[in-house]
């Protein structure tokens, strides 16, 4: 049996070569350490793939060490490879991989190359760790590590105070939803006695409902912190402040994803937790739809992207929520391919505009970047859930599985898949049709950018067939029940998504002047979702101002410095005044506090001496 | 005179060769301190090294009559909750020498002197098993520190200076008036025959007396961990203190409130500890958050981690308060974590203060572009401050928090919210002194670590990680003494409850007592 420990050591490896002597480098050797070490994860774990069949029997199960032993209490270094983990391995390391190859070519010219690459090391590390953690206790380690990758990545242009500023939103905004996680990991010790991912699900259909709700809704406000999901999901539009291979691999294809597998992973937990499930669902699906109203009406191409992202990731939940995991893992999967695919080709029309993101200012592209705009349009036709595509697949799965939970859901969620068509082909239509309308002269990226995206576009066409997602887990989750008239819901969604394109379509390319007009007959309630709906002033008014000016204020010069430090002045001042001699001690000479010094001592042998003869 | 003695004798020694030395020869003065302070950590290393596994009770025990009468004893050993925090004062005791080889001119061979005086002190404390001696070495300790605070601090030294010497001494009479009462109680100074004769009996507290002695006690040693809203002194102390001094005294002095929590409070007072264990976990409660909430808000890079220690130590209260063995045993792992990882947070704003000649935030910028190797240094530190998984203070805080929550789960929900602030206050300030452009005199004065505080950080950053990973080289043996603790402190719960009833002392309400003991057992049993 292969030692699995070495799929996230391989990147640790690179990541402390690089970190500490990249500077030093030739960028021929960091781009050998860093691609190469991820490559070689991605190996080994095809090598899983193609020699574990009987994972479902014989999930690997390897011990390490004892990492926190105390009392009963006993939490190992435990790698653990089930079906789930060998498809997240999978991505991370494949999507990982390419991505990797992509930045060699799209960071070529930035300072501190070594340095990135370091930090994308690192988080495969922590983000394979997460995947192949035994125990809660592990994942958490990978899950705060990814974060703090993240953190590292999105400032990675830290002169800039938007870069760090968004970095810190990140890590604090996502220390909120940890704080649900480790809440529920302590729940879950105090009432199973163990983090071991078989040992608690072994047990957990034996505990009280009232438990299992508690602790799925805990694991749950972890999962909207690192998944982007209402009310946490706002750090994620921000953090595309760092470089595009960046948004590409951790905010979108990897990471984010991570609460969708927690809350895979603690599948039975949830089944267990009906008001968890029903929370999990709605918390989705009102992501889904609210980041895509966001998205109709941006105009900075990452961001329009990254609010698809928050969308996408709803309709995640919004399977997990109905009991349909496999199918929330299937869309996990094929949005890796399509979305990255959309994020690289976004850094490809970026790189190809010499860092415009405004799509007001491009257009016409598709003369000077014929390959991008192609890989584009397989993107954006899997995204819109187009028949055949991969994204059709698992969308429609998990809208099929939403109607069998409750019809409502599936309509919100033919809306919600228009909207997504929508607005991605309003951005491909703005992006590469009509006349170029920025500056200077764009060009073609360089094959090391474009080979990968010429790998993802066949994933994001054909991955679905390719990963059958659901045929891989059979058996890991109950079931989903037949659903009648199943294929006219099938040709609802299609016909949803196939109006996004057309009304896109019709909007910016036939009659360009539309848009304008809508958006001006709207007048506020359009500011109103080109704002974002002011979430972020909502917080900073409500949470961020209050609690800082609080803290100053009232804490700080009212408790702090005057009550309780008023009160110690006024007994210090009383005992000096009691007790003049205090002030002589302070002469500020050294010598006499010496004599001071001794002569206390001598006082104390003296006093000790007297005091032996007297009892003697 | 075996091994411990010798390391508690050395820094004594070498604080008496300073002394000695002409004070001209500046350099052989540091040489000494520091030659002195390695032998000693070298020495404490073989204490780690002989140290038997699975042997409850005290090892390196030596016990003569230092006086006779009233008899006192030279009455030193170790468990496996001392040995570690010795060995947390002779690793840091160098390092706070060598980060003072450049930045202390003015009386080196006093402040040399001074340091290993007060290493002195502190192993002393942690090996005391004589009350009157740990008396003694509780005041040792706070003459050195008055005098680095009040020599060698800045502007406002002498106030910070008897702010620390007033609030302390103010604790440390009352701790001496309990130790009085109980050796005219029980007739001896030595801690293990007054933990005999209390848990047999012999030596019967009424429950008011218990409770007295328990809050005398315990007040001497909240005001030195400092527990809300004992810790104003804190912040003053530490702002003005020279680095060494912040060093020492964040990383270890802070440790002698919080060990003097679990082995005197503990086991002498078991159900006063256990009666008053609310307040005391909601007052440390608050100083999570209410640490942290003020740090959030300072200007100073200083006050702002002496605010957070608050924060931090509020924690470990926390987890001894929770009287379970995985809470106690994070309570004593994250008074090593603190040690070392706000240790490193006060030596690198040191470094940062001797090129900067400034403690203000905003006096900084951009320091990452040309200080990198210093920038990731404090990354490493802010990052193990703030309780990330693989480095040291996650496994404290998880340990802790989980206590709590077997105690009583409401307490980790509050507790855990000191979680997210830390990292709204460190990463807060971080960005605002290494991040966004560099200001003009940063560019000029702030180079990288030289190879002389390489030596400084490179031993702390190896401990954080060590600790983080592979908490099973140090937690087994503090698990040990833990359990040795918690069960001292259960033991007797039914007995000493009974007792003032027994005696007709107390008032005759009979429905407080069995109601306090079975909640007090039913505490220790849940798990």
């Amino acid at each position: 049996m292969q030692n699995l420990w070495l799929i996230p050591a391989l990147p640790f490896l690179g990541f402390l070569i690089n970190g500490i002597l990249g500077k030093k480098l030739p960028k021929m050797v960091i781009n050998a350490v860093a691609v190469g070490s991820v490559v070689l994860s991605f190996l080994l774990v095809l090598n899983i793939w193609s020699s574990g069949g009987d994972l479902a029997a014989n999930p690997i199960h390897q011990h390490y060490f004892t990492w926190i032993q105390s009392g009963e209490i006993n939490i190992g270094w435990d790698y653990a490879v089930d079906k789930l983990t060998l498809i997240m391995l999978m991505v991370v390391t494949g999507i990982g991989s390419l991505i990797h190859v992509y930045a060699t070519g799209y960071m070529a010219h930035e300072e501190g190359y070594y340095r990135f690459f370091a930090y994308l090391n690192l988080f495969m590390f922590f983000m394979l760790n997460l995947v192949l953690g035994g125990n809660y206790l592990l994942l958490f380690v990978g899950w705060e590590g990814v974060g703090l990758c993240s953190y590292l990545l999105i400032g990675f242009y830290f002169v800039k105070k938007s870069a760090s500023t968004a970095g810190n939103k990140a890590f604090i905004v996502n220390r909120i939803g940890d704080f649900g996680f480790s809440l529920a990991m302590f729940l879950i010790v105090v009432n199973f006695g163990t983090l071991d991912f078989t040992k608690v699900f072994a047990a957990a259909p034996g505990k009280s409902t009232e438990t299992l709700t508690a602790i799925a809704l805990l694991l749950l406000l972890g999962a909207t912190g690192k998944s982007a999901q209402i009310p946490l999901y706002v750090w994620l539009p921000d953090a595309m402040e760092g470089p595009t291979p960046v948004s590409a691999l951790i905010h979108a294809a990897t990471m984010v994803t991570a609460g969708v597998y927690m809350c895979t992973r603690s599948a039975v937990i949830f089944t267990h937790a009906p008001i968890a499930m029903d929370t999990v669902a709605i918390v989705g699906l009102a992501t889904a739809v609210f980041a895509a109203t966001i998205g109709l009406t941006q105009y900075d191409i990452k961001k329009v992207f990254a609010y698809s992202t928050v969308s996408q990731l709803g309709y995640m939940f919004l399977g997990v929520g109905v009991g349909a995991f496999s199918a929330g893992v299937w869309h996990l999967v094929t949005h890796a391919f399509f979305k990255a695919l959309l994020f690289l080709g976004a850094g490809s029309v970026i790189h190809a505009c010499h860092h415009e993101q405004d799509m007001r200012h491009m257009g016409g592209l598709r003369k000077y970047t014929p390959v991008t705009m192609a890989v584009l349009a397989c993107a954006s036709l899997a995204i819109a859930g187009v028949p055949g595509t991969s994204g059709f697949f698992s969308k429609d799965a998990i809208l099929t599985a939403a109607y069998g939970h409750a019809p409502w859901m599936f309509w919100v969620g033919v809306v919600t898949a228009g909207m997504t068509a929508f607005y991605v082909w309003r951005a491909f239509w703005m992006t590469f049709w009509g006349e170029y309308r920025g500056h200077g002269h764009p060009h073609e990226s360089p094959w090391s950018m474009l080979a990968p995206l010429v790998v993802l576009a066949f994933l994001s066409i054909a991955g679905g067939f390719l990963f059958n997602v659901p045929k891989i887990l059979e058996g890991m989750f109950p079931a989903a029940e037949e659903v009648p008239g199943e294929s006219m819901l099938m040709g609802i969604s299609i016909a949803a998504g196939l109006a996004g394109i057309a009304i896109s379509y019709y909007m910016y390319v036939v009659n360009p002047k539309l848009p304008q007009r809508i958006s001006d007959g709207l007048g506020g309630i359009y500011r109103l979702v080109y704002d974002k709906y002011r979430i972020d002033e909502l917080y900073d008014a409500t949470v961020v101002n209050p609690v800082i000016t609080g803290s100053r204020s009232l804490l700080w010069k009212v408790m702090d410095q005057g009550v309780i430090d008023g009160a110690v002045n006024g007994v210090g001042s009383e005992a000096q005044l009691a007790g003049g001699w205090l002030k002589m001690l302070q002469s500020g000479n050294i010598r006499s506090y010496a004599t001071w010094v001794v002569l206390g001592a001598v006082c104390l042998l003296i006093l000790i001496g007297v005091a032996e003869g007297v009892t003697r | 005179m075996n091994l411990l003695d010798l390391v508690i004798a050395l820094p004594a020694l070498g604080f008496v060769l300073a002394l000695l030395m002409p004070r001209t020869q500046e350099n052989a003065i540091k040489m000494l301190a520091l030659g002195v302070s390695l032998a000693t950590f070298v020495l404490s290393l073989g204490l780690v090294n002989g140290f038997q596994s699975g042997q409850t009770g005290q090892q390196f025990v030596t016990d003569n009559i230092w006086i006779a009468s009233p008899e006192i004893h030279w009455h030193v050993g170790i468990d496996g909750l001392s040995l570690w925090l010795v060995i947390l004062s002779t690793f840091l005791t160098p390092i706070a020498i060598l980060l003072s080889w450049k930045a202390i001119h003015d009386r080196a061979k006093e402040f040399f002197a001074f340091v290993l005086l007060l290493e002195f002190g502190l192993v002393g404390v942690f090996a005391a098993w004589d009350l009157f001696l740990f008396y003694v070495f509780w005041e040792v300790v706070l003459v050195p520190m008055y005098f680095l605070i009040g020599i060698w601090g800045h502007d406002r030294r002498i106030y910070a200076a008897v702010k620390f010497f007033l609030y302390t001494m103010a604790g440390s009479v009352l701790m001496l008036a309990g130790i009085i009462f109980i050796y005219l109680r029980v007739g001896t100074f030595d801690y293990v025959q007054i933990l005999a004769a209390i848990s047999s009996g012999h030596a019967m507290l009424t429950h008011t007396e218990e409770t007295l002695l328990f809050l005398a006690f315990f007040l001497a040693f909240a005001i030195k961990v400092p527990l809300f809203p004992l810790h104003t002194w804190l912040p003053d102390a530490h702002v003005e203190a020279p680095t060494a001094g912040s060093v020492m005294l964040a990383s270890v002095m802070l440790k002698m409130g919080t060990y003097g929590l679990v082995r005197f409070c503990l086991p002498m007072f078991p159900t006063a500890a256990r009666e008053n264990a609310s307040w005391i976990v909601a007052l440390a409660i608050i100083g999570i958050v209410y640490g942290g909430l003020v740090a959030l808000v300072q200007p100073n890079m200083k006050k702002l981690v002496a605010y957070s220690s608050v924060s931090h130590l509020g924690f470990v209260v926390l987890g001894i308060f929770s009287f379970t063995q995985i809470g106690l045993d994070g309570a004593v792992y994250q008074m090593l974590n603190h040690g070392i990882s706000t240790g490193a947070l006060f030596l690198l704003v040191g470094f940062l203060y001797e090129r900067r000649h400034s403690l203000a935030i905003a006096d900084f910028g951009g320091v990452a572009t040309v200080a990198p190797w210093l920038s990731i240094m404090f990354l490493v530190t802010t990052l193990a401050s703030i309780g990330l998984p693989t480095l040291n203070n996650f496994v404290g805080e998880f340990m802790v928090l989980q206590g709590s929550a077997q105690a009583n789960f409401s307490w980790t929900v509050f507790a855990s919210l000191g979680v997210i602030i830390s990292a709204c206050y460190m990463l807060w300030m971080y960005q605002r002194v290494f991040f966004g452009e560099t200001n003009e005199e940063v560019k000029h004065h702030v180079p990288d670590l030289s190879l002389r505080e390489w030596a400084c950080v490179i031993p702390l950053v190896v401990m954080m990680v060590w600790m983080g990973m592979y908490s099973q080289s140090f937690l087994p043996v503090v698990s040990e003494a833990n359990a040795k603790i918690l069960d001292q402190s259960k033991m007797n719960v039914p007995l000493r409850v009974a007792a003032p009833r027994m005696t007709e002392h107390a008032p005759p309400d009979l429905s407080r007592p069995p109601v306090t003991a079975a909640a007090a057992g039913g505490r220790a049993d849940a798990r």
